[in-house]
């Protein structure tokens, strides 16, 4: 029995000892030191004149979901950053939580601190649409960063990408590019992302449109989930389904890096592809062209630096100094640009 | 390490107590009276309700390719494409597979484990951080077993010693693992820099994916461990019936923390599969992976209130959830419609699961048909 214990103990100072091991190697094994992407800000210094001059004091309130992929994570970080480089105002940020319910009770507390402007991109513009009717009835000004609200007195300013247009940039490209070609009856893939998301259906409408209009259309299209392992696994079954393929198009770069696995995986080189939103990764790739993504349309974050930067302007009772204007306009939509291989080098610093 | 108080929440399947020896010998009595229709115990080997059940499995994936030719010929005509579609569906199955060897050893014990999804997210995660990565491949692989295994043995020591209960200690893993991954992750997608692990996925022996060969390898070690060790036979008696395996000597609780550590384990080396196949890794990903894990095992024929399953069933079940998602892809079709089918068959195979329990009446039949 005294045998057996020690026996056992002895085992267990062994197992604790290397646990303990693992744990202090782990722990080390988290750091992701490395050069931080840089954020997408507007330098505030380099005039001293107009818009850009320091005035009145402005605390802007701000709220974006709580981020599980790059874009998301870029536009907090650009807002934030943005912000930062102004030395007349303060963030107020909050967390928005993982629903259009969690972001309304974390909103009504911001509300309750006055802030000046508040920027807001909503899980869901029509969900939250009520909240911002309350701000701006509060005297507050809303700045809607991206997902519309329906209403719009529930806005002082709204700013986005263009879903649709994207869709449409794509689809000239990929159009342009099978011309060159000479591919007659062409079959076309896309790769979108999530489906219950309004932004997915606009940009698959904008793109089979296009399509449309000249006689083409999608041979195969799946849904994946703005994620690499869910990009991987929906190309490799379109892969399955077209044996022969001319062209792709992938709705979100940060999928992508799972769709070139899948292409990589799948050896196969027929087709080329065009990608979306403008990540850093894919404008390298689509520089150094070695891989078959030969062009992406944006759909840029650095719309987060440049709500902040028009709140401010609001907060302040300016206009945009290149505009005869004396305010800020309602609505701002922000094109879709189609990067290449030949102006790869001077998007790279918009790439999150 | 006496565990001497009963304690009823620890015991998934709300039975009597039964002597396991008399139970055993009863079943073994049930198999030589009535080898080709009765119930008998799945490990005394092949035949019996189990292998009628997975003859179900086979003929509903035959359906399933059947269906493919139909509506496809042109691709199902070329030989080459065959054996290549084939393979594809073996390595689609090959991530969650592995997964299932682990939540079909974690019901079998009469648990759930909720948390696999998020264990693989982290696991990856933590595998592919810059700081991990400059030690190389050996230290992502590493760094991703041990996560694993970590937070498995963590839910388990919840369950079995703090005594929660497997759904919930599960589901709060299932919340923080996803948050410390997004933490440790920055919410970016983590590029993963290693050519051998994003070979992993591309590298192909006698012209068979190196996941394949996996997969087989965590399938065949599942099989031996649950139908040839004392592990296997004491997780059947803990998850039958917990309080009369622990009066027959087995330590549950100690036994209950194992099955969590290896559901955990085969999560590590998911992350690893999942990072190599997407090249990277992020909090989001293997997105409801419990729920696909805990639905083929389901209708691979474990019972959810423990004491019975088959790991030749679940990876049937496996098989059968990515034939389905190949045969809507090669079809064209949209993700909403594979979901409802997807949730159509769970369906089918517990009312299937429930009849034949109904069927067989009596002692077995009148007590777990009710909870099936």
């Amino acid at each position: 029995m005294t045998q057996l214990r020690s026996d056992l103990s002895r085992r267990r100072i062994l197992f604790g000892s290397a646990a303990l091991g693992a744990g202090a190697l782990l722990s080390a094994c988290t750091s992701n030191e490395a050069t931080p992407t840089e954020a997408q800000t507007k330098a505030a210094a380099n005039s001293s004149a107009g818009a850009n001059a320091p005035g009145k004091q402005v605390t802007i309130g701000f709220s974006a979901p709580a981020a599980d992929h790059g874009w998301i994570a870029a536009i907090t970080n650009n807002a934030k950053a943005q912000a930062g480089a102004y030395s007349d105002v303060k963030l107020q940020s909050v967390e928005a939580g993982a629903d259009a319910a969690a972001q309304r009770a974390a909103l009504s507390t911001l509300i309750s601190q006055k802030p000046d402007v508040i920027v807001l991109l909503p899980h869901d513009g029509k969900e939250l649409n009520a909240f911002g009717l309350e701000a701006m009835k509060a005297g507050i000004p809303v700045v809607n960063l991206d997902r519309a609200f329906p209403d719009p007195k529930a806005y002082r300013l709204q700013i986005k990408g263009d879903n649709y247009g994207m869709g449409v940039a794509a689809a000239t490209y990929i159009i342009e590019q099978l011309k060159a070609k000479g591919v007659s009856n062409p079959v076309i893939g896309e790769i979108a992302g999530m489906d219950e998301l309004e932004l997915t259906q606009e940009r698959s409408k904008g793109f089979a449109d296009t399509l449309a209009q000249n006689g083409l259309k999608v041979a195969n299209r799946r849904a994946a989930r703005f994620t690499a392992d869910s990009g991987q696994q929906e190309a490799t079954g379109l892969f399955q389904a077209l044996p022969k393929i001319d062209a792709i198009w992938n709705h979100d770069d940060d999928q992508g890096i799972g769709v070139l696995a899948a292409v990589n995986q799948a050896n196969r080189k027929e087709f080329f592809m065009v990608g979306g939103a403008g990540s850093k990764k894919a404008m390298e790739d689509i520089k150094a062209d070695n891989t078959v993504l030969k062009a992406t349309v944006t759909y840029s974050p650095s719309m987060a630096s440049s709500a902040i930067t028009l709140a401010r302007l609001i907060g302040q009772g300016k206009g945009m100094s290149d505009l005869v204007e004396l305010q800020v306009p309602k609505e701002i939509v922000l094109a879709s640009e189609t990067i290449t291989k030949e102006n790869a080098s001077d998007y790279l610093k918009l790439g999150f | 390490m006496s565990d001497t108080t009963p304690t009823a929440t620890q015991l998934p399947a709300q039975s009597p107590p039964v002597d396991p020896a008399q139970t055993t010998a009863a079943e073994h009595a049930a198999a030589a009276l009535a080898p080709a229709g009765g119930r008998i115990p799945f490990w005394s080997g092949a035949g019996g309700e189990g292998a009628r059940r997975n003859l179900g499995l086979l003929a509903t994936l035959v359906i399933l390719v059947v269906i493919g030719i139909a509506t496809r010929p042109d691709l199902y005509g070329d030989a080459n494409w065959v054996w290549g579609n084939t393979l594809t569906i073996l390595k689609l199955a090959s991530v969650v597979g592995v997964v299932t060897v682990g939540m079909t050893f974690v019901i079998i014990g009469g648990g759930i484990d909720l948390s696999v999804g998020a264990i693989v997210a982290l696991a990856g995660v933590w595998c592919t951080t810059l700081a991990t990565q400059s030690y190389g491949a050996g230290g992502m692989i590493f760094s991703a077993l041990v996560v694993g295994l970590a937070v498995g043995v963590v839910n388990g020591v919840l369950i079995s010693y703090g005594r929660l209960v497997p759904f919930i200690a599960t589901l709060a893993m299932m919340v923080a693992a996803r948050g410390l991954a997004a933490q440790i992750s920055e919410k970016q997608t983590q590029v993963s820099n290693s050519q051998f692990i994003n070979g992993l996925a591309s590298t192909k022996v006698l012209g068979i994916p190196l996941l394949v060969y996996i997969l087989a390898a965590v399938v065949l070690a599942g099989w031996v461990l649950l139908n040839r060790t004392t592990f296997g036979r004491r997780t059947v008696a803990v998850g039958g019936n917990a309080e009369a395996a622990r009066l027959a000597g087995i330590n549950v609780r100690l036994h209950t923390l194992l099955l969590y550590a290896l559901s955990g384990l085969c999560c590590g080396i998911a992350a690893i599969m999942l990072t190599a196949q997407a090249n990277s890794a992020q909090a989001a990903m293997a997105n409801l992976y419990e729920l696909d894990a805990i639905a083929a095992a389901i209708i691979g024929g474990t019972l959810l209130t423990g004491g019975r399953g088959t790991i030749v069933g679940s990876l049937l079940g496996v098989i059968i959830f990515s034939t389905i998602t190949n045969l809507f892809a090669i079809n064209g079709l949209s993700t909403e419609a594979q979901n409802m089918v997807k949730g159509g068959i769970i369906v089918a195979a517990v009312l299937v699961q429930q009849v034949q329990f109904r069927g067989l009446g009596g002692r077995f039949g009148g007590k777990r048909a009710s909870t099936a």
